[in-house]
């Protein structure tokens, strides 16, 4: 099947506008008869919830954690990316969007990158009313930095904290519609399954975490802002709790997966100190924008202190084969000449898997001080895990997997192919195409939540009667039972391993194989050995405890069990995509130089799989990408 | 009035009436000093004090209202703090709380039967240690009071000890009152503690003073 | 950094399986720790070993492991987040231990954070004191420029030191009132710092602070061990400028 992302049509320049013009709105007394579930209240979902809210529809909201304000968007450091050209270098909501499609290596729509670099601007303004305190300079205006990748500064911070404040401003204003009555809010409740009736997306079946009770919610509109599935590689920089569990669920009941190979490794990560860790600690890359990144020239220096390793013996990689851009070359250059330089037995750290990021030049030339305001937190973070001061000797870095690009197919509206189910944020494909550039996840969880859900949501609402099915449907008690009967299944295998176990084996056939650097070779036995270990999980897993009580090992094996499924999947669209692309990389498919080879000929279009079970191949559905405003090109960053 | 029912309302109100209390307690010890002037000096202050007739009463009347507002809402607010607290950690490891901010309320307390028992004896004299009687001039002879029951002792401990537990009360009372105001920030929070502290030892010092300088003569009739 | 070296801990961990059950400490030992692991990553150990041996986990709280979205919460020794200065628990390292140490891990105790089973506690509390007042009433869209309103670097600095507050709920956990006057002081001087913050600032410092009232939690007697305990060390000056936006509140 050939998808249409229903993008609107005429200068790209005008798009956004037209459509919004063009889609029919709610009557304002009608709002309240419509129900609206939101699951996940990060920023995307959280900024939905609060806005939709105060529009005036119910909204009922779920998230996994004991409060909104927890989600992984706090964990983001380094800022996000808006083109006010405040500092007047040059920035434009075109450039935004151009330097977007280009970092993503042209594998996203126009029109939709489009419009997020059309409502960057208003999402900082947004964020200033809501009382984010953004970095100021001292004349009282707010201040930018450059970000990875780009070469102006468009970036938008408070410290390193930036996740934290925007998701602090969205869960304020979630806060207020939770009190005005607007927003109901369901905490510690974690989405299994998506009811649909008659094709139409129409409620959920949640697992509460407390009581361990299995509870279903009827609404006029799904939406799902759950976040991303790097926990797949079991070492990851997401939070424990981040799964794919919520958009798997959809999936499974017919919604198309896009892209599932695209997944972004984040270059600056603090190195894994054993096996018994699977959370790997990010730190922000805006690091890169006064460190330098080496490793010794010599193998037999990696073991020395590295004030021992004289200057001429240092390679600074990434200022050698990227002159321009330097220590600043998008995550997926950066990391993958992270690894390259490792296996070449040159990293430095616990097994040669790292490499230095060394602020001693920029504290030479700026003074400790300039680098303590700017990075702080960052270095203290460092020690606290390390136990090391990266202000006497550089840190030590490697890459992780970070974000999902991929996710849950959606149209310009954001709607699935289910009517009815809506996704948000990076639980949806939409703007990154094969690669994120970096301080816009942010911009793109707030866009969609604040200024491009609350219209499109109405466009769909008007062609729907609210309230049209209730949880005493059919299909609702057939979904509690499901859930019901796949809980008892976990708690009855009574097998040898634990969850972690079953995890740690797939996220190394991952890693290993499906990382970084892929190969026909190690694709087709990751999809030899996950079926495997999939097999052994319902066998052998042990889960303890009962389903009717706050149990962790039950919530993880129904992660770990969707992972394991999921996994497949991911692999096999990395098979498919014969050509190298942003976070894609196959080594079959690569320019003399090491670089990504695209081929737009045959892959210039959106992966969409329809999962059809696990003994037979999902269906891939094509949605092709034009490009009419940003022209096809190589990505170079030399 | 919300300033009566709130937790940092309650709190202003304390906060006021304890820094009121620790006015009359400075005022209290310069007119007590007059007593190292001799009989001639503690008589005349307190002959003046009650040709003041019913501003005397009209004063008294404020303080013990004082008194009531601080010790009512401090026992209050302690209930209800540890109606907060159900159960204690089996560890206990508190790295700012000092001896002094734990026991407000116990220390509140001792101060409240000690004033009592001081107004019973020098302000209504009807403790037994007391000797009633005029002096040369025909004022009321405090001087030769206040020395024969400091001469005891007990008595003369007892003093001591209270003033101790006074200096306890103040030690955080009196920072507690800026920061409880708000006139306070990071800068200003260690020099006020540091003063607080410094207050509280004179008025250990100043006070304790004339039952020690009694007791061991070197004040004497 | 050597990873040779292993420890073995006695652990003395608060274990109740259910908001009714009384509770009462069990004693585990975590062994072949090293001082790399985070303390979290040692509990994960201690949980593998316990579920091989068809026992039930400690279960805790935890999610993000890089100290900032405040899910952790853990009474080590009787220090909430383990008190080692401007760390979280799951930012603690085992480095700070020694071999045949015994540590004493206990939930957060107050009565507005009701315990639901082992070492995980119900903190809406805190939720439901930023509903009565911990924003702005701004609308979606139809906001001025950021740039409209001037903010000097100091006071957005200011501010960005109160919001850092993860809303963990160490200083509750620290206090020994249990009151929550550092997390709700934090917010309102973020916003009475701010100009976005001032026009709602009398009505907001009143509802926050009588909702702190209703949801159980104590009196601030200035201890300042809510200082001590946070994991953000957000200062108790600002706790002295919610009493002064209060004592303003009550004349405006």
């Amino acid at each position: 099947m050939i998808l249409d992302g229903k993008c609107p049509t005429g200068p790209i320049e005008k798009s956004w506008d037209k459509h919004r013009f063009d889609l029919k709105l709610v009557n304002p007394a009608n709002k309240r008869k419509y129900n609206i579930i939101m699951v996940g209240t990060g920023l995307a979902g959280g900024a939905a919830a609060a806005s939709l809210g105060e529009l005036g529809y119910n909204v009922q909201a779920f998230c996994y954690q004991d409060s909104p304000r927890r989600a992984h968007s706090i964990a983001a450091q380094g800022g996000i990316n808006a083109a006010k050209n405040y500092p007047s270098d040059g920035d434009s909501i075109l450039r935004l969007m151009y330097d977007t499609i280009k970092g993503g290596d042209f594998r996203a729509r126009e029109a939709d990158v489009w419009r997020l670099s059309q409502v960057s601007n208003n999402i900082i303004d947004q964020c200033v009313a809501q009382g984010v305190p953004f970095a100021r300079d001292y004349a009282g205006y707010l201040d930018n930095r450059s970000f990875g990748g780009a070469q102006v500064s468009r970036t938008f911070y408070s410290r390193g904290l930036t996740g934290q404040q925007l998701l602090l401003g969205a869960y304020s204003a979630l806060s207020r519609q939770i009190k005005a009555g607007t927003v109901k809010m369901y905490t510690r409740r974690e989405m299994l399954d998506l009811v649909v009736v008659d094709g139409v997306a129409r409620g959920i079946t949640v697992r509460n975490m407390v009581t361990g009770e299995i509870e279903c919610y009827a609404a006029d509109a799904v939406c799902l802002a759950s976040g991303g599935y790097v926990n797949v590689f079991y070492l990851s920089t997401n939070a424990k709790g981040c799964s794919v569990t919520a958009n798997w669920s959809a999936a499974k009941k017919g919604a198309f997966f896009a892209n599932p190979c695209y997944t972004q490794i984040h270059p600056t990560c603090i190195p894994q100190a054993g096996e018994y860790q699977s959370k790997l600690t990010l730190m922000s890359e805006s690091l890169r924008n006064d460190g330098r990144i080496w490793v010794p020239k010599k193998k037999e220096d990696c073991g020395k202190h590295p004030s021992e390793v004289a200057e001429e013996d240092r390679d600074y990689y990434l200022e050698r084969k990227y002159p321009s851009f330097g220590n600043l070359a998008p995550r997926d250059i950066s990391s993958r000449s992270a690894k390259e330089a490792c296996d070449d037995g040159r990293g430095v750290g616990p097994g040669g898997r790292g490499v230095y990021l060394d602020f001693d030049e920029s504290i030479r030339r700026l003074s400790e001080n300039t680098i303590r305001e700017r990075y702080g937190n960052l270095f203290e973070m460092y020690e606290k895990i390390t136990d090391e001061n990266a202000y006497k000797r550089p840190m030590r870095i490697y890459p992780a997997p970070h974000y999902a690009m991929g996710g849950l197919w959606v149209d310009y509206n954001l709607m699935s192919n289910i009517p009815g189910l809506f996704v948000l944020g990076e639980a949806n494909f939409s703007v990154h195409g094969a690669n994120r550039l970096g301080a816009s996840a942010l911009m793109q969880g707030l866009s969609d939540g604040y200024f491009v859900i609350p219209y499109t949501i109405g466009g769909y609402l008007v062609t729907v009667k609210p309230g049209a099915v209730k949880t005493d449907n059919a299909e609702f008690k057939k979904s509690v039972e499901d859930v019901k009967a796949r809980t008892n299944k976990f708690l009855g295998i009574n097998g040898k391993k634990t969850v972690t176990e079953f995890h740690r084996e797939l996220g190394k056939v991952m890693w290993n194989n499906v990382g970084m650097a892929r190969s026909k070779e190690s694709l087709t036995e990751a999809l030899k050995v996950i079926p495997q270990i999939r097999e052994e999980f319902w066998k052998n897993v042990k889960v303890t405890g009962s389903g009717a009580e706050l149990n962790q090992q039950l919530e993880n094996a129904g992660r770990v069990a969707d992972f394991l499924e999921f996994g497949e999947l991911l692999t096999r669209d990395a098979l498919h995509r014969e050509e190298s692309c942003g976070g894609h990389f196959r080594v079959e498919h690569q320019l003399e130089d090491g670089e990504a080879k695209r081929n737009d000929a045959d892959f210039s279009y959106v992966g969409a799989w329809e999962f059809k079970g696990n003994d037979k191949e999902p269906e891939l559905h094509k949605e092709p990408l034009k490009f009419e405003t940003i022209h096809l090109a190589v990505r170079s960053y030399k | 009035m919300q300033i009566l029912t709130t937790s940092i309302g309650r709190k202003i109100l304390m906060a006021i009436t304890g820094q009121l209390m620790v006015l009359f307690v400075v005022v209290h010890l310069l007119g007590n000093s007059s007593i190292f002037v001799g009989a001639d000096g503690i008589n005349a202050y307190a002959k003046h004090l009650h040709d003041l007739g019913p501003l005397v009463w009209i004063f008294r009347l404020v303080m013990l209202s004082f008194i009531a507002i601080h010790g009512i809402y401090g026992i209050q607010l302690t209930l209800e703090n540890n109606a907060a607290t159900p159960q204690a950690y089996a560890v206990k490891n508190l790295s700012k709380a000092t001896l002094s901010s734990n026991n407000m309320i116990w220390t509140g307390l001792l101060i409240l039967l000690f004033i009592v028992y001081h107004l019973l004896q020098f302000t209504v004299r009807v403790t037994p240690d007391i000797v009633q009687g005029v002096d040369a001039l025909g004022r009321y002879d405090v001087f030769n009071m206040v020395v024969t029951s400091f001469k005891n002792g007990g008595i003369a401990a007892l003093y001591v000890a209270a003033m101790i537990v006074l200096f306890l009360h103040l030690n955080h009372g009196i920072q507690s009152f800026f920061q409880t105001m708000g006139w306070n920030n990071d800068k200003t929070l260690p020099v006020i503690s540091k003063l607080g502290k410094v207050v509280a030892v004179v008025f250990l010092i100043g006070y304790s003073s004339i039952p020690v300088f009694i007791l061991t003569g070197i004040l004497s009739k | 950094m050597s990873d040779h070296k292993t420890m073995t801990l006695t652990l003395i961990v608060w274990r109740q399986k259910s908001a009714n059950d009384p509770g009462k400490f069990e004693t585990y030992t975590a062994k072949n720790i090293t001082e790399h692991h985070s303390f979290l990553e040692m509990l994960d150990c201690v949980n593998e070993d316990l579920i091989a041996a068809g026992k039930e986990p400690i279960v805790f709280d935890h999610d993000c492991r890089e100290g900032i979205c405040g899910m952790c919460s853990q009474v080590i020794n009787g220090a909430p987040h383990g008190g080692q200065e401007r760390t979280t628990v799951c930012q603690l390292h085992m480095r700070k231990f020694k071999d045949g140490d015994t540590i004493y891990i206990e939930p957060w105790r107050a009565k507005a954070f009701p315990i639901l089973k082992d070492l995980v506690v119900d903190r809406a509390a805190l939720d439901t004191i930023i509903q009565a007042g911990g924003y702005t009433s701004c609308h979606t869209g139809g906001v001025p420029d950021g740039n409209a309103v001037l903010i000097p670097k100091p006071i957005a600095e200011e501010a960005t030191d109160a919001a850092e507050c993860i809303g963990c709920g160490a200083c509750v956990a620290g206090c020994p009132n249990s009151a929550a006057m550092l997390f709700t002081g934090a917010k309102v001087s973020q916003l009475a710092l701010l100009p976005q913050g001032r026009p709602e600032a009398a009505a907001r410092v009143t509802n926050m602070v009588n909702a702190m009232k209703e949801c159980g939690f104590g009196n601030c007697t200035n201890h300042y061990e809510c200082q001590a305990s946070c994991p953000k060390g957000i200062d108790v000056k600002f706790i002295a400028r919610m009493n002064r936006e209060y004592l303003k509140s009550l004349f405006s």
